[in-house]
């Protein structure tokens, strides 16, 4: 791809990329009253996780099984209050060794 | 102060997106762009979709309308979450402020940031940016340039980290809560929807289908009875 036409693409992306986290943030700022508009942002955050977090998680990886074991990790850790960092290491260690043991599974 | 707080919540975050951005530096390149495009994409949009989506367009024939117009609804959540992040937000958190964090709000920055009891600061944003951003700008140049060395086992185990930083923000809140788990679970069973069957699969875009999921959940939440009071006067 020659570079005048990657910059403009560039340039149509991060402009858009920006107005739209920047202008709502901007024209929204005062504190919202309405408790049921309240409520609604208060609950948007893990809506919108958990909605891109499943069932994605299962297929983020070579193997289905490997990461339905590292989901059932993340979901055990989380539930013990461990920190986003142990959580993301143990999900991904979990993921690794389910995935290499399946590996040599299948090459026996 | 403040900003060495948000330091130390970016670091799980920045450590997150490094694993994350190497996979896209490893795709970037794999669909014809060199190493310095991938990076400079990494470090001027800060998104995982958008950019997997942008350079979908910039590899094929698409044009600057349809990169503007999958970038919108793609992205379109961040609005969302801007409104959010405003409701928490203290009065260091200007207009001026806002102009310089704003493309900071990830779906992890905004996560955690929300997921806090204390009020989100100018420095506080400032700080939580700044692993991440570099994180995700070094995972990508890492990835464009060794992504072909690494055995395909590890580099596949190191992109599901990000969903389990995901789990690790939604479960303790939804311990905690009981309409955050419903909402939650609500949200999981109409994403599940949109994945596996097959004319929503077909015709909604990834990024349409999060955002419909996520709507949809928070507002039966929000009718279904005993909402937002105790959120209240709990802390109020």
């Amino acid at each position: 791809m020659d570079n005048t036409r990657f910059f403009i693409l560039l340039a149509v992306m991060v402009i858009t990329t920006y107005l739209i986290r920047a202008v709502p943030f901007i024209l929204f700022r005062k504190k919202i009253e309405n408790r049921k508009i309240k409520a609604f942002f208060d609950y948007i955050p893990y809506t919108v996780l958990s909605a891109m977090t499943f069932p994605a998680i299962l297929y983020s990886t070579d193997s289905i099984i490997a990461a339905a074991g590292g989901f059932f990790v993340a979901l055990f850790l989380s539930y013990k209050k461990k920190s986003l960092l142990v959580v993301a290491i143990g999900t991904c260690l979990a993921t690794f060794i389910l995935s290499f043991a399946l590996h040599m599974a299948g090459s026996l | 102060m403040e900003f060495r707080k948000g330091l130390a919540a970016g670091i799980p975050i920045g450590l997150g997106y490094l694993s994350v951005s190497f996979s896209f530096g490893i795709l970037a390149v794999s669909e014809g762009l060199s190493w310095w495009q991938a990076v400079l994409i990494s470090l001027l949009n800060v998104t995982s979709a958008g950019q997997v989506a942008g350079v979908g367009i910039m590899t094929s024939a698409g044009g600057p309308i349809e990169m503007a117009v999958t970038t919108v609804v793609i992205n379109l959540r961040y609005s969302l979450m801007g409104i959010s992040i405003s409701q928490k937000a203290d009065r260091t958190l200007n207009v001026p402020a806002r102009l310089l964090v704003a493309n900071f709000i990830t779906d992890e920055i905004f996560g955690v940031t929300c997921g806090r009891k204390e009020d989100a600061s100018r420095n506080f944003m400032l700080g939580i940016a700044a692993v991440p951003v570099l994180g995700w700008t070094l995972g990508t140049l890492l990835g464009a340039l060794l992504g072909s060395v690494l055995p395909s086992v590890v580099a596949s185990s190191l992109a599901i980290g990000i969903y389990g930083m995901f789990v690790a923000i939604v479960v303790p809140k939804a311990e905690e809560d009981r309409t955050i788990l419903r909402v939650s679970l609500i949200a999981v069973a109409l994403s599940c929807l949109f994945w596996y069957v097959p004319v929503l699969k077909e015709h909604v875009s990834t990024g349409f289908a999060i955002i419909i999921c996520a709507v949809v959940a928070a507002l039966i939440g929000v009718f279904s009875g005993d909402h937002g009071k105790k959120e209240g006067e709990a802390h109020g």
